[in-house]
């Protein structure tokens, strides 16, 4: 969760991720800026992010993002 | 058949009657009819084009679906002897089938439009490149006339396959509901581009007479008449007198030409999408709404979260995600990474499938190296806007301005004419007129003839501008009045009278004020030739 959070601070250190669950329906973050966060998720925690899971319910939070890795690893 | 076009009203007020007559339960077979008594309205041949789109993806699509069934059955049969590795391949082969069929799905219906759609232009160019280099050449130029809907339709239908794909939703079994999804006569022309979960909701639902929302449906349809009738086709002769003469209107009357479009276009395009959804409406179908009051965008990325919302979701589902986060993508700015650094490999999986979606962007709206061009050129602006960020961040934490009404007024004039230049390149004949006609902006000090008398040889009189002065200032009011919630719920919400009276005075306008010309013959919309 902490490395997810750091992740998300370098991409927008105005925010406060650990309270922020609108990260998508508020346009916080946008299409590049998801590109980026699957990028250096991918690299830090080794698991491979589907497109079809680009749905606001999995990057609208640290915590969902969070679950999201969790998920994806236990299926690998 | 044109929406504002009397044989449309006719088939529309006869199948309203027809809707709420017949048994529920035939409602939505009669709208298939209907949509294709519609679609053979444009010529009867074309009806081969939806076909073969309709069954290639309805095979398709069963057969991924079905594949999908015969896994869970068989790991639900084998779930106590299978190995966790043995599933996992069991999982992979299937999906590898079933991407077979999607790829064949899509390479057949994308062959279709680009033959029909690109093949000329390819050919052409292909031939003026032989030219240049003095190749002797019998390369025939193909021109095929275009199937109603065709871009619109083949999108919403590769939106489709490609969730079925993705198991986002399940594939629909029946052939005709997936054939009145495809069709759906009010969105054919010019979209909005419908995603099949949100249309199917409503579309194959039994509905009954609710006067409310028939009322809203109707009144949806007036506003996208006056913006079309009123708006839309008065300007259209000055646009054209500008941009067909551009030897004679340089300086100031490109201004006003891109001025003049931006206000056409939007009253076109916005004005036919509120027919599509008032006439869905009137038979309780609910369209996505495309537009979210575009020009009142602060910057461009902004503008394309907000004009043509549909496309643009599109674009950003089935091609920038799949091409910015594949495998292959995070492998090469893995690489990139390593040779250039962070600040250039991080930005490549951006980059490339931001270049790809623009262009495709605008090859999508036509055939023509203006639509190219148009295309790169956003690109080109979102990426430079978006390597400013921090440069317009220091600047705000500087000056304490970016939430005063004055600077978001100056952010929305300056995307309003930054778009009105990059959309200049629909109007003019070809890529170096337009570039010229941009110079001459700068180079053609010709503003006092603004005041001589020349903007009333346009093709506009006087009781012309008026009338547009007037019913855009209509316009612009119900836009800002729809900020903070739906314009039509706050008239709902007034008294009897002033209800009435609205409706009135807007069936007046349109039959007064609407751009008739001799004969009738009101303008195709534009984005129909898209």
């Amino acid at each position: 969760m902490d490395k997810i959070i750091e992740i998300l601070e370098r991409m927008h250190p105005e925010v406060d991720f650990n309270t922020c669950n609108t990260l998508i329906d508020d346009k916080i973050i946008d299409s590049f800026d998801i590109v980026t966060l699957i990028s250096e998720l991918s690299e830090e925690f080794d698991v491979t992010i589907p497109v079809e899971e680009i749905v606001p319910e999995n990057f609208n939070s640290a915590r969902a993002i969070h679950a999201l890795i969790e998920r994806l690893l236990e299926d690998e | 058949m044109l929406f504002t076009s009397y044989e449309f009203i006719m088939f529309a007020a006869i199948l309203f009657v027809l809707y709420y007559l017949v048994p529920k339960k035939f409602q939505w077979m009669l709208l298939l009819l209907a949509s294709y008594v519609f679609y053979s309205f444009a010529g009867i041949r074309y009806i081969a084009y939806i076909l073969a789109t309709t069954l290639s993806t309805w095979l398709a699509s069963r057969m991924i679906g079905k594949l999908k069934d015969t896994q869970a059955e068989y790991l639900e049969k084998n779930k106590e002897t299978l190995s966790r590795e043995e599933k996992k391949a069991y999982k992979e082969r299937t999906k590898k089938r079933q991407r077979l069929w999607l790829v064949l799905c899509m390479v057949f219906n994308f062959g279709i439009l680009a033959v029909l759609k690109y093949s000329g232009f390819v050919l052409q160019n292909v031939k003026s490149v032989f030219n240049v280099l003095s190749v002797k050449n019998n390369i025939p130029i193909l021109r095929f006339a275009l199937p109603l809907g065709i871009s619109f339709y083949t999108f919403q239908t590769m939106g489709y396959i490609i969730d079925v794909y993705r198991d986002k939703y399940p594939y629909e079994k029946n052939v005709f509901k997936l054939a009145l999804f495809i069709s759906f006569f009010p969105q054919l022309i010019q979209g909005p581009i419908s995603r099949f979960d949100d249309l199917k909701k409503t579309l194959f639902d039994e509905h009954s007479f609710d006067l409310k929302a028939i009322s809203f449906g109707f009144q949806r349809i007036l506003w996208g008449f006056f913006k079309k009738l009123v708006i839309a086709d008065r300007l259209l002769p000055a646009v054209n007198t500008i941009v067909r003469n551009p030897e004679e209107y340089q300086g100031v009357f490109v201004l006003v030409g891109m001025f003049f479009y931006a206000i056409q276009l939007y009253a076109d395009f916005t004005g036919g999408i509120d027919i599509a959804i008032g006439v869905a409406e009137i038979f309780g179908v609910r369209l996505t709404e495309n537009f979210e009051r575009p020009y009142f965008s602060k910057s461009i990325t902004e503008y394309w979260r907000r004009w043509h919302i549909t496309l643009g979701t599109w674009f950003r589902e089935y091609m920038f995600f799949p091409i910015s986060v594949s495998k292959s993508m995070l492998n090469l700015s893995k690489k990139c990474r390593k040779l250039f650094g962070d600040a250039i490999g991080k930005r490549i999986p951006v980059y490339i499938a931001t270049i790809v979606v623009w262009f495709t962007t605008g090859i999508w709206h036509g055939a023509a190296w203006n639509f190219v061009v148009w295309g790169l050129l956003n690109c080109l602006v979102i990426l430079v806007s978006q390597e400013c960020t921090p440069l317009y961040q220091r600047f705000h934490n500087r000056f304490n301005v970016q939430h005063t009404f004055w600077y978001r007024l100056f952010q929305v004039a300056r995307t309003f004419w930054l778009m009105s230049f990059l959309r200049t390149l629909d109007c003019y004949r070809d890529v170096p007129t337009t570039f010229r006609m941009y110079a001459s902006v700068f180079t053609k000090w010709n503003y006092g003839k603004l005041f001589g008398g020349e903007l009333l040889k346009l093709g506009l009189t006087v009781s012309d501008y008026i009338v547009l002065v007037l019913a855009v200032l209509l316009v612009l009011y119900v836009s800002l009045k729809s900020r903070s919630a739906s314009f039509r719920e706050q008239l709902a919400a007034k008294p009897f009278a002033v209800r009435y009276l609205s409706y009135f005075v807007l069936i007046v306008s349109i039959l007064v004020f609407g751009a008739y010309g001799v004969g009738y013959d009101a303008s195709q919309f534009i984005y129909s030739q898209f």
